[in-house]
């Protein structure tokens, strides 16, 4: 794999082996000196054109994990319509060196026309509404520490699934990996249809025995844009105690994060012993020394 | 590659690991604090020999763990193709505790550099021996085993295969000569 | 003596294929399709000599975008791409809405002694959708029809109005037709590959949706006028939409329409590379919209093939697909394109195709037909059948790229007269 740009075309064997090699990044984060050598002498951006403290602060964690060196970039997308373009802040960046761009934009594609441009690892830290691999790959990992194993498991996402780029990633990942994932939201925040998921506007299908739960951020803009109502979300929508029973007992949680505390998710539940939030922001650093190790090791530089 | 020489028979590699398992005693004094840590692959299953030897003779148990150093090589920023890693499990404290560290070749002394570097970060044991089943020469480092199965002087266009009946169906050491490109 | 003999060539219009002949040009007419003494000899062996092509939708960008392009690079991409006339969009900065702009840019281009150049005027003031433009003194001024292009008609009541005031002066009305409000901020078809991509969609109703409010507008105007009105529809792009317009024209509505070289030759499939290349307003669609606009081509639902020619700089077109503007350059590769494309590859009539960029578009604007004939204006094109790739970095125009980059095409124009004159050659 040259980019991690999304999971079309990858195979189960591909992310297995990923999955293994976060193993012992995991390994390596438990150790007294949380730090290996391996990635001496390379060096990472991150270019996040959309700003998001957590995961640029996963990523360049990973990176120094890993002995690399990292420069970060952030810029206002106000900047780029005063004329200053993707191609040439990428262009500027492969003039120092860089080795490999942890890309985040607020518009699908940024990574992959990064490609076109650049010689380096492009790994997609999020773009619009298409990908958001690495946070699916941790979600991945997370799902396997606590279920064992996905084949034939049924994974809920729940909430927004139309704009998430995160429901999209998972949507691609997890069915690789064997299991059976279910979409449920107000019909104007579902697609038309989105391969290897099966769409549902009634939530308790959804959750009729699946082994876990994940939670999507209901974004304000969706209300302002009169796409859904906030008292009738809550109402129909809101993943709570009482509606889990749907699902199999001690079935996990997952949310992306940041949460909305009784928005998408009853307050009480982010907190409950099946809250997996902590695990999954824990594992994404081990995930992302793994995608960083499988891309910038043995790569023609 | 060209099969050249036969360098150790099952029999006696079973003599040299279970001299090694005899020294390593004798230079710990006992085996109290003395710990055995395989490097990946075949230093695995090497580990696990001497301590049962070890355990024969002795009549007690020595714990041995097991390292991966590809995180902790020198040439990951140059060579064409990506090592799988592996675990590393080392289920006891390594603070204050006679490390040996096994591998089957001991060759330019890199690997042993690196795994030294993971055993410092894994924590602060008070002294660390290295034992291996062959030393070809030719280190590149200053570093030397402690405890060796057998000295074989080598050519650099010559590659030494050890073969383990855990990994490999049957024991046995065999020099191998490149072909000429 | 004639000034230019073209010898032993193919002739195709909208009459059909004959020849080969010689045709004998001078005084801005063909003399003669029988030879006789000129200034100059052109071998026309192996090649086609059409009328010269009319486009009805092309965006050259003065005044206000010369970055993007101008009358310069525009007219001369025209004449490379064997475009004798040409209808320029009103939406430059400032919009083109006053009869002494229109005159402007006339004589502007006609200095510039390219393809002859029609600019539309906007419907309405400054394009805003508001109030209604001057269309007597603007048809005066020698505007060709009347168009807020680059927006949408969002009030039904002001184009219904502007189809009453065109209509007594013979004026179309050109419509971009979208409904905007269903389209918000769509950039590409809405649809199971736009889910999948993640990119917003805009839907193929919002087209059908707007389609079938301005022929209902049309049939108001068309009751209430004196005159007769006329809608023309700009690059449609949708099935359903055809269906609608098809089902007008049955009806007897007065209603033409234009379809797109893009639109003809490309599906929404080419949105997963994610290169914003290939986005177009309106979208392109799928390949159940690209057979049905070929039908379409084929029973006369639609009446001309028009570029929508919309130069951008590379940067722009360089930003992120939310961001980067809409429209590419076409004027160049065509009919090359539409040539390679649906005659040579599906065996699409040659003489409708011809017809498609000659007579069908001037009887949308009013303007005769112009057949290879003995009298007829020596507005000519000369087609090579001979292979060559598309190339961005040669264009004329100033938006150097092109989705059909690399594509093989045969029927480039080699030689392109206007009234006699040559304005492009490009014989070996
Ligand atoms: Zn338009």
């Amino acid at each position: 794999m040259k980019h991690l740009l999304d999971f079309q075309g990858w195979t189960r064997a591909e992310v297995e082996s990923l999955l293994d090699t976060a193993r012992v990044m995991a390994e390596v984060l438990e150790r007294p000196v949380k730090r290996v050598p391996a990635l001496q002498g390379f060096t990472v951006a991150t270019v996040f054109f959309e700003p998001s403290t957590r995961t640029r602060l996963s990523f360049e964690l990973a990176a120094r994990r890993m002995s690399a060196d990292v420069v970060s970039f952030a810029a206002a997308t106000s900047s780029l319509q005063k004329g200053e373009s993707y191609k040439d802040t990428l262009l500027t960046l492969e003039a120092m060196g860089v080795d490999a761009y942890v890309i985040r934009a607020d518009a699908a594609g940024v990574p992959h026309q990064a490609t076109r441009w650049v010689r380096g690892a492009v790994i997609n830290g999020g773009d619009g509404r298409r990908a958001h691999p690495t946070q699916a790959l941790l979600d991945a990992y997370t799902l396997l520490e606590a279920l064992g194993g996905l084949e034939g498991r049924k994974i809920a996402i729940v909430g927004d699934i139309l704009h998430s780029r995160v429901a999209r990633s998972n949507a691609e990942l997890l069915p690789l990996l064997g299991a059976e994932v279910w979409g449920a939201g107000p019909p104007a925040l579902l697609p038309q249809s989105l391969p290897g998921v099966r769409l549902t506007p009634r939530l308790d299908e959804a959750l009729a025995e699946a082994d876990a739960v994940m939670v999507l951020r209901l974004q304000k803009e969706r209300m302002e844009a009169g796409l859904v109502n906030l008292e009738d979300y809550i109402a129909h929508y809101q993943v709570t105690e009482a509606r889990l029973k749907k699902a199999k007992p001690e079935a996990p949680l997952l949310h992306p994060g940041p949460m909305n505390r009784d928005v998408e998710l009853e307050g009480t539940l982010a907190d409950s012993a099946r809250s997996l939030v902590n695990r999954q922001v824990h594992n994404g650093v081990a995930v992302r020394m793994a995608v960083l190790y499988h891309l910038l090791v043995g790569r023609e530089r | 590659m060209r099969f050249k020489a036969e360098l150790m028979n099952a029999e006696e590699m079973r003599r040299a690991l279970y001299r090694i398992a005899h020294e390593v005693v004798e230079a710990g004094k006992g085996v109290e604090d003395l710990v055995l840590v395989g490097i990946h692959t075949r230093g695995i299953p090497l580990a696990e020999r001497i301590a049962r030897y070890i355990r024969e003779f002795e009549g007690k148990e020595v714990p041995v763990g097991i390292l991966d150093i590809t995180l902790y090589r020198d040439d990951l920023s140059e060579i064409g193709v990506r090592p799988q890693v592996r675990q590393t499990r080392i289920p006891f404290d390594l603070t204050g505790k006679a490390v040996v560290l096994v591998d089957d070749v001991l060759y330019t002394g890199r690997t042993a550099r690196a795994a030294l570097d993971a055993l410092m970060d894994l924590g602060r044991p008070k002294r660390i021996y290295l034992a291996v089943l062959i030393d070809r020469g030719h280190r590149e480092l200053p570093i030397r085993a402690d405890f060796v199965g057998k000295n074989v002087p080598t050519a650099k266009n010559e590659v030494v295969k050890v073969k383990l009946a855990e990994v490999d169906g049957e024991d046995r050491v065999e020099l191998w000569e490149k072909e000429a490109a | 003596m004639g000034d230019i003999l073209i010898k032993n060539v193919m002739l195709v219009d909208a009459l059909g294929e004959r020849g080969p002949v010689d045709v004998l040009i001078g005084e801005g007419r063909i003399l003669s399709l029988e030879g006789g003494e000129a200034q100059r000899v052109i071998e026309g062996k192996g090649r086609f000599l059409a009328p010269g092509f009319l486009d009805l939708h092309a965006h050259l960008r003065e005044p206000g975008q010369e970055v993007k392009e101008d009358l310069a690079t525009g007219l001369r991409a025209a004449v490379r791409g064997g475009y004798t006339d040409l209808v320029s969009m009103p939406n430059t900065n400032p919009p083109v809405d006053t009869p002494e702009a229109v005159r402007a840019l006339r004589k502007k281009a006609q200095a510039l002694g390219l393809a002859r150049l029609y600019p539309a005027a906007a419907l309405t003031q400054g394009q805003e959708g508001k109030t209604l433009t001057e269309a007597g003194l603007l048809k005066e001024a020698g505007a060709p029809l009347l168009t807020d292009d680059g927006r949408t008609n969002e009030d039904a009541g002001v184009l219904a109005a502007g189809l009453l005031g065109a209509a007594a002066f013979g004026l179309p009305v050109a419509v971009h037709a979208e409904d905007a409000s269903l389209r918000r901020g769509g950039v590409m078809n809405d649809g199971p590959l736009a889910d999948l991509l993640g990119l917003p969609g805009n839907p193929p109703e919002a087209e059908a949706a707007r389609v079938a409010r301005d022929l209902e507008v049309l049939r108001y105007a068309l009751r209430r006028a004196q005159a007769r009105p006329h809608l023309h529809v700009q690059h449609l792009s949708t099935r359903r939409a055809l269906e609608l317009v098809r089902e007008a024209k049955r009806a007897g509505l007065p209603v033409t329409a234009e379809a797109t070289p893009h639109h003809l030759t490309l599906t929404e499939e080419a949105l997963r590379s994610f290169d914003p290349l290939f986005k177009v307003a309106p979208p392109l669609r799928t390949g159940e919209d690209v057979e049905a606009l070929i039908e379409g081509l084929l029973d006369g639902t639609l009446d001309a093939i028009a570029t929508d020619h919309a130069p951008h700089t590379q940067a722009e077109k360089e930003m992120d697909l939310l961001r980067a503007p809409f429209g590419i350059p076409s004027l160049e590769v065509a009919f090359p394109l539409l040539y390679t494309e649906l005659y040579r590859k599906r065996g699409f009539p040659l003489k409708r195709l011809v017809e498609l960029f000659t007579d069908g578009p001037r009887k949308v604007l009013g303007l005769p037909p112009l057949h290879l004939e003995v009298g007829a204006e020596a507005s000519l094109v000369l087609l090579d059948p001979k292979e060559r790739p598309v190339d961005p970095k040669a264009f004329a125009s100033k938006a150097r790229f092109s989705p059909w980059a690399g594509w093989v095409l045969e029927g480039w124009p080699v030689l392109t007269l206007v009234e006699g004159r040559i304005v492009h050659e490009a014989l070996e």
